[in-house]
């Protein structure tokens, strides 16, 4: 996978090689911690069904897949994500869930929202692979519309090429 | 679980009613403009600007108009001499903000009398420096419509050049002043007129991560600015249909990113295509009778045709990646689009049925967004790998990059072919405004909008 990854760099342009860091943001989230819960009676914990309950089960690392600036290949460290994925979807089969598709601000608007559209579908096709049905799982693209990191630096455009799996709640 | 499972439809295909939830009250469109006065002069009689000055230096005398009887109008509340000004303002600002010229406006000039429209006052004109010289009446009809005459004078030859008068009704008397700045700017330069005609964009407001995006529409000069859409969804890249009753956009009103419909004169919209995947890039064809369309199948995007009336549509590319945009020649018969069929973003011509595609950018950075202009010799188009507006040639030659934002995206055409306009963002903060450029490349500058301006469509000359 990793030889793969890096034949695609190398045939890619060279201003897309260039904009090509190491495509994992550093500066994720940290994941939910356990700290003691104080009133364990009452079962206000989140319910199946939603995004908390998702994120808790998964880890926050997990829900989301990064891609290289105009790629929508799933390499290894996102399949092992989507894995996790895949296993809390198949413990959960009454869920229907939606993968948001999404680009760096540096890409025209429409060609974005193709692109985000085909990111989600990557996401969407392994998950399939691995045994969730595809009626399950909507896609929809933002293109470059809803950035989460908000700064022109290619830190900021690594976190925002992403796949983002929501639970419908 | 059931109620989520009927969320989850419901998202899918959502019901009719919820397209037209994002909509404003629908504007109410102005009436039509008659041509009263032809120029009687203008067969046989051509007269040569005897100035030498180049037309940038052109000084250009707009006094205020005139009128017969100053009365009542509800085109302006200090009535028809009032309005006679504000008339001789916006040709000068018309000129003056697209570097046309040196236009004098009516604040800096005595004001002409009625009888002097069509016999001026030579010696009071002579002495001010003016090569040209615009005169023109503003006269209230009994039907409450106006009648406004423009002329252009040649200072040197004490000639009439040309003249011409118009029937509009009073909400439209912006569209006079356009029409003789159309006029001027077209007797003096041999181009084609461009200022009767409206844009359609993107207002936007708020932060990078949750801006507001409105679908709104103004005239060529920024003025009779309206919004269609409410800002609830995101709207996106909007384009006139050519006679200007209809517009196509992106909203995601039901979710989804769609193509809408948006009947101007019913206020009332329709998906481009009744089906589940998402639909990108709206382009009408020049006679109005297509609507282009980009449409994502299990992640991959072509492009597709359809009769704006409704009907099947028709795919017209198949190669696997993303072909997206596309733009009609003024004759209808090739499309020009972009795909990243051969790794990165470039453009292709095809012939309009999406035969015979191939690509023609070859310059070295990708090429995306491009359009073809009204006149038919030059292709605009987005440099994505240097975010610059460049044009060139049908076939790809004679590449010329025209502007150096940070990143400029999505040229479209003045009417004439003369000026593109284009969205301009900034770094970091991603706020977004509206540009123009000659297509010499000189005489850049912003649009003014009320808010944050992005995706911009100019349409053709109003009907």
């Amino acid at each position: 996978m990793n030889t793969r990854v890096a034949t695609g760099l190398m045939l890619a342009s060279t201003i897309a090689l260039a904009a090509c860091q190491k495509k994992a943001p550093e500066e994720l989230p940290p994941p939910p911690t356990q700290t003691a819960t104080p009133t364990p009676t009452a079962p206000t914990g989140p319910t199946v069904g939603s995004q908390q309950h998702f994120t808790d089960a998964v880890g926050v690392a997990n829900t989301v897949v990064y891609f290289d600036t105009d790629r929508y290949n799933i390499d290894a460290e996102d399949s092992a994500k989507l894995q996790v994925q895949g296993q809390y979807f198949s413990q959960y089969p009454q869920l229907n869930f939606t993968v948001e598709g999404h680009a760096d601000e540096r890409g025209t608007r429409e060609y974005n929202l193709a692109l985000g559209e085909r990111r989600a579908n990557a996401a969407k096709n392994y998950l399939v692979s691995i045994g969730i049905p595809a009626n399950r799982i909507r896609t929809v693209s933002y293109g470059k519309e809803r950035p989460v990191a908000l700064g022109s630096n290619e830190s900021a455009w690594a976190q925002n090429r992403r796949a983002a799996t929501i639970v419908i709640n | 679980m059931k109620k989520l499972f009927i969320f989850a439809s419901a998202l899918v295909a959502a019901p009719l009613a919820a397209q037209n939830e994002d909509l404003g009250q629908p504007i109410q469109e102005g009436g039509e403009v008659e041509t009263v006065m032809e120029a009687e002069d203008s067969e046989g009689l051509t007269f040569t600007i005897t100035d030498e000055t180049a037309l940038e230096d052109l000084g250009i005398a707009i006094p205020g108009f005139a009128t017969d009887a100053d009365v009542a109008t509800p085109a302006n509340q200090n009535g028809t001499a009032a309005l006679g000004k504000e008339l001789a303002r916006v040709i000068t600002a018309d000129l003056r903000n697209n570097g046309l010229f040196k236009p004098t406006g009516p604040d800096a000039l005595p004001q002409p009398s009625f009888p002097e429209i069509n016999a001026p006052n030579w010696p009071t004109w002579s002495n001010r420096g003016a090569e040209m010289l615009v005169h023109g009446y503003v006269r209230a009809r009994s039907d409450n419509r106006l009648t406004v005459g423009c002329y252009l004078y040649d200072m040197a030859l004490q000639q009439q050049l040309v003249r011409e008068g118009w029937i509009v009704e009073p909400a439209d008397w912006r569209r006079a002043a356009h029409k003789c700045a159309d006029l001027v700017y077209s007797r003096l330069t041999g181009e084609s007129p461009f200022f009767d005609s409206r844009i359609a964009y993107i207002a936007e407001t708020g932060p990078k991560d949750n801006r507001t995006k409105r679908l709104a529409i103004m005239d060529s000069d920024g003025a009779n600015h309206r919004f269609i859409t409410t800002g609830r969804s995101t709207a996106l890249t909007p384009r006139y249909s050519p006679d200007y009753k209809k517009l196509s956009y992106l909203s995601y009103v039901d979710g989804n990113p769609r193509i809408y419909v948006y009947d101007i004169g019913t206020g009332r919209q329709t998906l481009v295509t009744q089906s589940d995947n998402p639909t990108f890039a709206p382009r009408w064809s020049p006679d109005g009778r297509y609507i282009l369309y980009s449409m994502a199948v299990n992640g991959n995007t072509d492009i597709y045709r359809v009769p704006s009336t409704g009907g099947t549509p028709q795919r017209l590319t198949d190669a696997p990646g993303i072909d997206i945009g596309g733009s009609y020649s003024p004759d209808g018969s090739r499309i020009v689009f972009e795909s990243d069929r051969s790794g990165g973003q470039q453009c292709y011509v095809m012939n309009s049925d999406g035969s015979n595609p191939r690509r023609i950018s070859f310059f070295g950075g990708r090429c995306a967004t491009p359009e073809w202009s009204p006149r038919g010799d030059q292709i605009a188009f987005t440099n994505s790998s240097s975010f610059n507006v460049g044009v060139m040639t049908p076939s790809g030659g004679s590449v010329r990059i025209l502007t150096r934002g940070w990143q400029d995206e999505a040229p479209t055409w003045a009417p004439n072919g003369r000026i593109i306009q284009f969205f301009r963002t900034e770094r970091n903060s991603g706020k977004a405004g509206l540009w123009q450029v000659d297509l010499t490349g000189e005489n850049e500058r912003r649009l003014p909008t009320p808010v944050d301006g992005s995706d911009p469509a100019w349409g053709p000359i109003l009907p």
